[in-house]
């Protein structure tokens, strides 16, 4: 059954084989160029990216004006997260789908294999190769961006949102999940190009809501609350419709290096929420008089953030409940091939 | 070696008309006693029919003791069928010619003698009917 | 009697249509059973369920003495060869041989080789750019190669020329006569079951309607014909399939275990072909018109 598996898995292989050999090749040469330019900053000797901020946003000038940094670092990004999607369409929905609708599983669950043994031969195959493409291409992209991340060349760091599926094992448990989406989907519409066009929008679903529900709930988040610093605030308004009182509402942003920040919320000097009216300097004054006016209420910011050592934590963590989900699909596959009929 | 027919159309079964073409052959010369019949093989392979009916077959003609099966060599025959007695022959054409001659003289065309001769030879000859 | 195929009440449903309905036979082994019906009767769902591709709603099922599909073992015992014969469109034949030969445990790699090369097959070839025959053929051999005691083959002349067919089942006698296999063969063509097989059930909208050995089945259905009357002076035992009435003339198909003594009636042997065709029109006027009863004492 294994060897009848990798002859029906031989095509994909090549193709597969291919891309990432160009990919590659790509990589390793705008990588090594990447390369000469942080070793011509001199960053290389300093301990860390905060200690020489003005070597630091040189090299990014240098990097930022270069159009095809920009060009392959986003596509880096792109294809980490399209890859996962395009293994769980293309690989994943014709797996049986494809027998399903020839009619070929008639022939090859009335040979001597039984169909869990079919079944499993096939997902462990094609489930390991799609993990290890996604896994390789991370690889590839981390080595290529190891020494510019940590300097957040588009002002985003691996641990935010945009960035943090497209980063370390995280591809890896996409790309087990979207398989199983795949296999699943072709297995219940059994028809290739339905469940091929079923499956982006399930992973899609399924994706957004890992990100914005279950991410930020995956390990509790820090809450610090110290006095409002002045550099952090963003705007000073009033509430509509509050009293005039109390109508002062202030919005902040405090930003953590390599972390990433929930919320940032302005308290009164008592840890309150409300705030107490709006100084008149803010209502009617310069920028600059109002924030002193800020400054002497007093006023508190609660950060809700991950600190930057949470990055690994929270990659195994997302990682091991989309493997999960996975595991939990397939099972469901097996469950569901010993009912289908031929 | 015999190389058999099969008319399909002619309603009669299978296995008979190997039967019957064993006879004929014999009748006829064409096979005499120690020659080998077809296997069932070979017969299969040719008319692409169902090997138990040349076993069949060749079990009646075993038990009209025509065949002897020999196990690993094959179906032999052991000797040519009695009905092939030429004087109980012309004993039978005698008959058939008087018959003839009072049916024509009785006023029956050849149609009519022919119409009775099927409807009498079907009567006898299909099978395992009352 | 251990029968190859036993079903008893057997059934399966899909929504509130039956495909098949109390279905109880008890299939002979060492024979070539022909399955005959018309389109929808319930042909593929039988063979379905006896190669497990398909669970039974209702009765059971044993082949060869076990479940289908009880495991590996079992359906190495059983060679099945689908309608429209699927294969991997895009695998050669050679690696259709391949894939026999690494999912069956008992196969016969020089007989495989030996059948491809007399069919002529090219080894490289694709098996979807092969003509029907052809890849009727290279199913066949991949079921025969598994050296089955049972062999099912579900319509496998249904879509192919006369020449291909006639050597399809040449190619499957010669087999039968080499290895003395049983073999279920269905078909809605009765022409090309009357040569090969010996064992016959007709299946007529989801019901069995007879089942017999061919020869019994010639025994005891006649033809008579003579002169207009009601058919029920017949004796009781005598059981009518079909009847048709001129002003002058009666004509019936019927079973019956006994000779029939009345010398009106002019006693003639059935072919295979009009028994079926009786079968299945009776079937079609009890749809339409509701069963015909008669006092059987």
């Amino acid at each position: 059954m294994i060897r009848l598996s990798l002859l029906q898995f031989r095509g994909q292989a090549v193709v597969a084989l291919a891309a990432l050999a160009t990919v590659a090749v790509v990589l390793a040469v705008t990588g090594i160029q990447v390369s000469h330019l942080y070793a011509a900053s001199g960053l290389a000797s300093c301990p860390s990216a905060a200690g020489c901020p003005a070597l630091a946003s040189a090299l990014l000038a240098k990097l930022r004006g270069d159009a095809a940094f920009g060009v392959v670092y986003w596509a880096g990004i792109f294809a980490l997260y399209a890859v996962p999607a395009i293994l769980g369409m293309f690989w994943g929905a014709p797996l049986i789908a494809r027998e399903l609708e020839a009619g070929t599983c008639r022939l090859a669950w009335t040979q001597s294999v039984s169909r869990t043994r079919w079944l499993a031969v096939k997902l462990g195959l094609v489930g390991l190769a799609s993990v290890a493409v996604a896994g390789l291409l991370s690889l590839l992209v981390a080595w290529w961006v190891r020494q510019v991340d940590p300097l957040d060349p588009f002002g985003m760091n691996r641990l935010q949102p945009a960035m943090f599926g497209a980063r370390g094992i995280a591809p890896i448990g996409y790309a087990a999940f979207a398989f199983a989406v795949g296999v699943t989907a072709g297995m219940l519409i059994r028809n290739t190009v339905a469940a091929i066009a079923a499956t982006p929008v399930v992973i899609g679903a399924i994706e957004g809501a890992m990100i914005a529900w279950v991410r930020p709930r995956l390990i509790p988040p820090v809450h610090v609350t110290m006095p409002l610093s002045l550099a952090t605030v963003q705007d000073v308004g009033t509430n509509a419709g509050a009293p005039a009182s109390d109508n002062l509402s202030v919005s902040a942003w405090v930003t953590e290096p390599g972390g990433w920040v929930y919320s940032t919320r302005v308290l009164g000097a008592s840890g309150h929420t409300s705030l107490g009216p709006q100084p008149r300097a803010c209502a009617s004054g310069s920028w600059q008089s109002c924030l002193d006016a800020l400054g002497r209420l007093h006023l508190q910011e609660t950060v809700t953030y991950q600190p930057a050592s949470r990055y690994w934590p929270l990659q195994w963590a997302e990682t091991s409940v989309l493997l999960a989900l996975a595991l939990l699909l397939a099972g469901f596959c097996f469950f569901w091939v010993r009912r289908l009929s031929g | 070696m015999i190389e058999f027919q099969l008319d399909q159309a002619s309603g009669v079964a299978t296995y008979l008309q190997l039967v019957q073409q064993v006879h004929q052959a014999l009748r006829m010369g064409m096979l005499e006693p120690g020659d080998q019949l077809p296997t069932a093989q070979q017969v299969v392979a040719k008319l692409a029919i169902n090997p138990n009916t040349v076993l069949k077959a060749y079990r009646e003609l075993e038990r009209e003791g025509l065949v002897r099966a020999r196990p690993g060599l094959g179906t032999f025959v052991t000797r040519v069928p009695s009905g092939a007695d030429p004087v109980a022959q012309a004993r039978y054409l005698a008959t058939m010619t008087d018959w003839l001659r009072s049916a024509r003289s009785a006023g029956l065309g050849p149609d009519d003698i022919e119409a009775i001769y099927r409807t009498a030879f079907r009567n006898c000859f299909a099978e395992g009917v009352a | 009697m251990k029968g190859v195929i036993e079903t008893a009440a057997l059934g399966r449903r899909y929504g509130r249509t039956w495909a098949l309905r109390d279905c109880t036979l008890t299939l002979p082994e060492g024979r070539v059973i022909g399955l005959v019906g018309p389109n929808g009767a319930g042909k593929t769902t039988l063979l379905h369920m006896a190669v497990g591709l398909l669970a039974p709603t209702a009765g059971t099922i044993t082949v060869l003495g076990q479940h289908p599909a009880a495991g590996p073992a079992q359906l190495g015992r059983i060679g099945f060869v689908a309608q429209d014969t699927p294969a991997y469109a895009r695998m050669s034949v050679a690696n259709h041989l391949r894939l026999g030969a690494w999912l069956n445990p008992g196969w016969d790699e020089a007989l495989a080789r030996h059948r491809i090369g007399q069919l002529g097959l090219d080894p490289r070839q694709r098996a979807g750019s092969l003509s029907g025959g052809e890849r009727a053929q290279l199913a066949l051999t991949l079921a025969l190669a598994k050296r089955p005691e049972l062999l099912v083959l579900d319509e496998p002349v249904a879509s192919l020329d006369p020449l291909a067919r006639r050597d399809f089942l040449r190619g499957l006698m010669e087999a039968v006569a080499e290895h003395g296999m049983s073999v279920v063969l269905s078909s809605h063509l009765v022409a090309d079951l009357e040569r090969v097989c010996d064992y016959l059930v007709v299946l007529v909208a989801s019901l069995v309607r007879v089942a017999g050995e061919v020869s019994a089945l010639l025994a005891s259905h006649h033809r008579l014909a003579g002169p207009r009357r009601d058919p029920d002076t017949l004796p009781a035992a005598v059981e009518i399939i079909e009847e048709s009435h001129t002003d002058k003339q009666s004509t019936l198909l019927v079973r019956t275990g006994e000779p029939i003594q009345d010398p009106s009636w002019t006693v003639k042997p059935v072919s295979l072909e009009d028994l079926v065709l009786a079968y299945m029109s009776r079937a079609r006027d009890e749809q339409v018109r509701g069963p015909r009863l008669r006092v059987v004492s």
